[in-house]
């Protein structure tokens, strides 16, 4: 008798071992915006599925109402979402008003290395306040603006001795932003293949963040900077500096001589429709959407070429991608954070970039065969080197729709000058940081 | 003789309960009936208003709960009416209300006098001119912006043809000078069927007897139209101008879709203008002020407004 209850205890205790090594089974969240990596994420999610136990659902929410809906979803204390990948620009806000778990403890007690993920990445993805040792998320996707070509175009005989012609030079692919308005101006009204084409696929979006998007990467490459001193909000002399103003002069200069009719409203999807209609020779983009355009049967392969955003004064790009959260207001965080576990194993990370994710592990991106992976591989490696984002104050949304509406105002509806816009957005932005008891 | 459900509920009505309900006054009865309407009224509408008055002075940001909220006066006010471009706002709106009332009352108007006329296949005509008012406005937004595409549109490709211009040339709702106008376009397309059924139904109101008497004293047929039939028709009219300006200053989804606001912010409405502030910046009370500023405008132009309609439904 002694020896069955000794039995039942050892059993007991064992159970509740496991019980505590294993959280119980859940089913977890994860929120992001729609779009080809989301996908990847998916295929790659079924292998922690069979490892944990857990379930994996999934809310994609499209580009254009993914900000809106998200922030609505954390603002509300919502539970909808136990991840999150959320914006870069959001992580101010998600750390400032207790959206985000806080995972330095988590971080140091699974032994998870912030040293093991591109510093570009950590300070932009996972930082708040920018640049300290305070982690809210773990670099998921990493994204910059890029551009790509026909490279089927450039290669045509005909076309190359026009271009030759024309401006003394071969036709490759810019490496600076006057050559890309060179390349752009050449095609705008061409006649390719019978049909009329154009040259440019940009950004100039109104509602959410196209048109800053587009915008500073061409305006970053030119000198623009959002303050003299980092972290002193002294916009003036560095928004509306000479250079920035040049800058988005170009923009406007770049959208009224070499973009399609109509192209007044215009973000991801519309550059990718453009692109693979064959209306333009060049277009931008995220990195994310390069492994889905490459793999297209009518416009990729042979037919595609990609380039990252031409420097001018300096090389820079406008960063995108996204860091993965705990949300606060989840009841599973112990299986959201076994997930982020799980995501940060190198193993895992290589396994997202051979799905058509980018991971910003530097165990992936230093691997010397990296580069040569993918046709876009080298430079998503040059454009992560010289990034820029927006400000990720917590309230960047603010922020955001001023720079949308100076920005709309002068490129689009032709509404003053360059350095007007400028100055009135140092105006908004005062006006926000002021209210924010930052200046 | 059965009894009716009614004998049978009375008949179960516990004695003490059934004296007490004898014992309660008929304005006691009313106040019950009228109590959970008034407690809903309060609860939904006047609640709320109260509460955005409030907010209206104050700094409080629905997106920052732990943020100090501070009352600032009459500061969120002062910054709207200042506010340049809250002017070019307003403008908009009053182009975009101006316009399109005017577009549909005439169009509408004219549509309603021809249907009345009795002709061959009268009510089919009636059936295609207003299926445009039974879509969604979100739909007829979107699809317009294919219509208004300058390389496909089928919009400008019509131009193109009654006009000879290139069809590509113009850009209905990436020009700042033809977008307001394109959204004009759209609404007068989509809610001029409702005028018009407003006005055939005033149309349709007017006694034959008037118009035989006025044959009689030998009054012509433009005598007839601006004595008899403009008077009459008039309080529908106005009516649908009531229904239609109200509407259209609240415009939000069919111009969301359309335009987006652009470009620029040429054809940003105040309602598009106010969620922005309120939903996207989160400025809760410089939004709630907004809207308390919007409400007194429309309030006031309504309350003038509807005194006129009474007015001429007293002539």
């Amino acid at each position: 008798m002694k020896t069955a209850k000794l039995l039942a205890a050892t059993a007991f205790v064992a159970a509740s071992g496991l019980n505590v090594s294993q959280a119980q089974a859940e089913d977890l969240t994860l929120c992001w915006a729609a779009w080809d990596p989301a996908n990847a994420l998916v295929e790659l999610s079924k292998e922690f599925e069979a490892q944990s136990g857990h379930t994996m659902k999934f809310e994609f929410v499209p580009w254009p109402n993914f900000a809106d809906r998200m922030l609505n979803e954390l603002n509300s204390g919502g539970k909808l979402c136990d991840l999150l990948i959320g914006d870069s620009q959001w992580i101010g806000g998600g750390a400032e008003n207790g959206h985000y778990v806080k995972l330095n403890d988590f971080f140091d007690k699974e032994g998870i290395s912030m040293d093991d993920f591109a510093p570009a990445t950590v300070y932009a993805y996972s930082t708040w306040p920018k640049g300290t040792p305070n982690y809210y998320a773990l670099p998921a996707m990493g994204d910059a603006n890029g551009w790509f070509y026909r490279k089927d175009w450039f290669a045509k005989p005909e076309i190359q001795e026009a271009f030759k012609a024309e401006h003394g030079r071969d036709l490759t692919p810019p490496k600076t932003q006057m050559e890309l308005l060179q390349v752009a101006k050449f095609f705008q009204g061409r006649e390719i293949d019978g049909q009329k084409r154009y040259g440019a696929a940009i950004f100039t979006e109104r509602g959410s963040e196209g048109i800053t998007m587009g915008a500073t990467s061409a305006m970053y490459p030119f000198g623009f900077k959002y303050e003299m001193t980092p972290g002193k909000y002294d916009m003036e002399g560095a928004v509306n500096s000479p250079d920035a103003v040049a800058g988005l002069e170009f923009y406007k200069e770049l959208y009224k001589t070499s973009t399609p009719p109509g192209y007044t409203d215009s973000y991801m999807e519309q550059s990718l429709d453009a692109f693979k209609s064959g209306q333009v020779a060049m277009a931008m983009n995220w990195f994310a959407f390069f492994p889905g355009l490459y793999a297209d049967p009518d416009t990729g392969g042979d037919k595609i070429g990609f380039f990252v955003n031409p420097g001018q004064l300096k090389e820079a790009s406008t960063l995108g991608g996204q860091g993965i959260s705990v949300v606060a207001y989840s009841d599973k965080q112990d299986a959201a954070l076994e997930y982020i576990k799980w995501f940060a194993q190198p193993s895992v990370q290589k396994k997202w970039w051979d799905l058509g994710g980018y991971s910003c592990h530097v165990s992936v991106l230093n691997d010397p065969n990296f580069a040569d992976s993918a046709p876009f591989a080298a430079d998503f490696l040059l454009a992560m080197d010289g990034v820029m984002d927006f400000w990720q104050e917590p309230a960047y949304a603010e922020l955001l729709l001023a720079m949308q509406k100076r920005l709309h105002d002068y490129v689009v509806a032709d509404q003053g000058t360059a350095k007007e816009a400028l100055d009135k957005l140092i105006e908004d932005w005062t006006e926000t940081f002021e209210d924010e008891g930052k200046l | 003789m059965s009894d009716t459900s009614i004998d049978r509920v009375a008949k179960a009505t516990p004695p003490s309960v059934a004296a007490k309900i004898r014992g309660l006054s008929d304005r006691a009865i009313a106040w019950i009936f009228v109590l959970p309407t008034i407690f809903l009224l309060l609860a939904v509408n006047i609640f709320p208003l109260i509460w955005t008055i409030n907010l209206s002075f104050t700094n409080f940001r629905a997106n920052r709960p732990n943020r100090e909220v501070d009352y600032i006066g009459l500061r969120n006010y002062e910054r709207i009416l200042t506010d340049e471009d809250i002017w070019l706002t307003m403008q908009a709106t009053a182009h975009f209300l101006f316009w399109t009332i005017l577009l549909q009352v005439l169009i509408g108007f004219t549509l309603a006098w021809l249907i009345n006329r009795k002709f061959k296949g009268n009510d089919l005509w009636t059936t295609l001119i207003v299926l445009p008012m039974m879509l969604s406005p979100a739909v007829v937004g979107n699809f317009w912006t294919f219509l208004y595409q300058p390389q496909i549109g089928l919009f400008n490709y019509g131009i193109s043809f009654l006009t000879g211009i290139d069809p590509s040339s113009f850009q209905m709702i990436g020009d700042v000078k033809l977008a307001p106008w394109s959204i004009v376009i759209v609404d007068t397309w989509m809610w001029t069927p409702f005028v018009m059924l407003i006005c055939l139904a005033g149309l349709r109101s007017i006694p034959d007897y008037i118009y035989e008497a006025a044959e009689i004293d030998r009054a012509s047929q433009w005598r007839q139209f601006w004595t008899i039939t403009i008077p009459m028709v008039l309080p529908f009219l106005m009516l649908a101008v009531l229904f239609r300006g109200i509407e259209n200053f609240k415009m939000f989804d069919l111009v969301v879709q359309l335009t987006g606001g652009g470009p620029g912010s040429v054809t940003e409405l105040t309602s598009i203008n106010l969620k922005r502030e309120a939903f996207e910046k989160w400025r809760t009370g410089y939004a709630s002020a907004y809207a308390i500023i919007l409400f007194v405008t429309v309030f006031g132009l309504a309350s003038i407004y509807v005194k006129a309609l009474n007015k001429v439904k007293e002539r």
